[in-house]
């Protein structure tokens, strides 16, 4: 499937506010409301368009913190995969794993009320864990989300 | 200040963003005229910044994820500013994060195959300025993306 520019403006322009509508959107890119329609269609059904997530103000929200950490599995084999996984993915403030090749096993984020609630949520529920072995957390200071290749290819 | 309405209607959007007011009123049990009007409150005071289409890079052609940890050369007093200043300027970073720990930056960037992203790490990265050690982990799959906050 290949894609035009006009496409990559639909996908900027839905990055910055997927609750437009077709007719805004539209406007936005120089297109009818049909046209764009049709092409928000084909961006779905390839899985180019995965959804919507809310951009919240933690900070506002009582979250001052957030944490990254990597985790080494301590005795890889003998631990399932899928337990640890499935214990890390319920604990409330991890807000995201992967799975990673390299020095670590796992990249994990959290999100805590501050530095102390962080300690908690480390001692009591992650080094806790069936399997935790080597981790290494570092305090996020400032984020930033890019267009990518959606700003060259234009 | 947002009350324990306002907390659960948060809850029950960011499970599903893109739900129409009448069905996220249904969940959180409340009339759908008081949703809409906190949701629209919580907007304009910020609370709410947007709701953002999130893009399968893998969908639009880019198979390889890797996430790159900089330790940088801090005797350099620009050396953060001029690292951050270039990396924005590589279209296949997608994320860009400053840490206190022993990891100073970590950026996100994207390739299309294995072959590319060598080019890229070679001609893109290595060469970005005050790099004191880099180390790679290359993403094997999303365990689970929440990214939703404990409200």
């Amino acid at each position: 499937m290949s894609w035009d520019a006009t496409d990559i403006a639909l996908l900027r322009a839905l990055t910055r506010n997927a609750a437009l509508g077709t007719g805004d959107l539209g406007r936005v890119i120089g297109l009818s409301q049909p046209a764009t329609w049709r092409r928000l269609k084909k961006l779905r059904e390839a899985g180019v368009l995965h959804g919507a997530r809310l951009d919240l103000d933690a900070e506002a929200l009582g979250f001052g913190v957030t944490v990254f950490l990597g985790i080494k599995l301590a005795t890889r084999g003998r631990v399932s995969l899928e337990d640890f996984e499935r214990a890390i993915s319920a604990i409330p403030e991890v807000q995201r794993v992967d799975h990673v090749l390299g020095l670590y096993d796992y990249r994990v984020r959290v999100v805590a009320r501050d530095l102390a609630d962080f300690e908690r949520v480390l001692r009591r529920r992650i080094m806790t864990l069936p399997g935790a072995g080597d981790i290494e957390s570092n305090v996020l200071l400032s984020e930033e989300h890019r267009d990518g290749p959606l700003g060259a290819l234009l | 200040m947002l009350d324990d309405t306002d907390r659960r209607l948060l809850r029950y959007l960011q499970d599903d963003p893109e739900q129409p007011v009448s069905a996220l009123a249904d969940a959180a049990r409340v009339p759908t005229a008081t949703a809409a009007r906190r949701i629209e409150r919580m907007r304009a005071d910020g609370i709410i910044r947007a709701t953002r289409a999130v893009i399968d890079w893998a969908a639009l052609g880019y198979a390889v994820e890797v996430s790159l940890r900089v330790t940088l050369e801090k005797a350099q007093a620009r050396a953060f500013d001029e690292f951050l200043d270039a990396a924005r300027a590589v279209p296949e970073v997608v994320e860009l994060q400053t840490f206190l720990g022993r990891v100073d930056v970590r950026l996100s960037i994207i390739a299309r195959d294995m072959r590319h992203y060598q080019a890229l790490y070679r001609e893109s990265i290595l060469t970005l300025p005050h790099i004191s050690e880099i180390e790679a982990l290359m993403q094997v799959a999303p365990v689970s993306a929440r990214q939703g906050l404990p409200l």
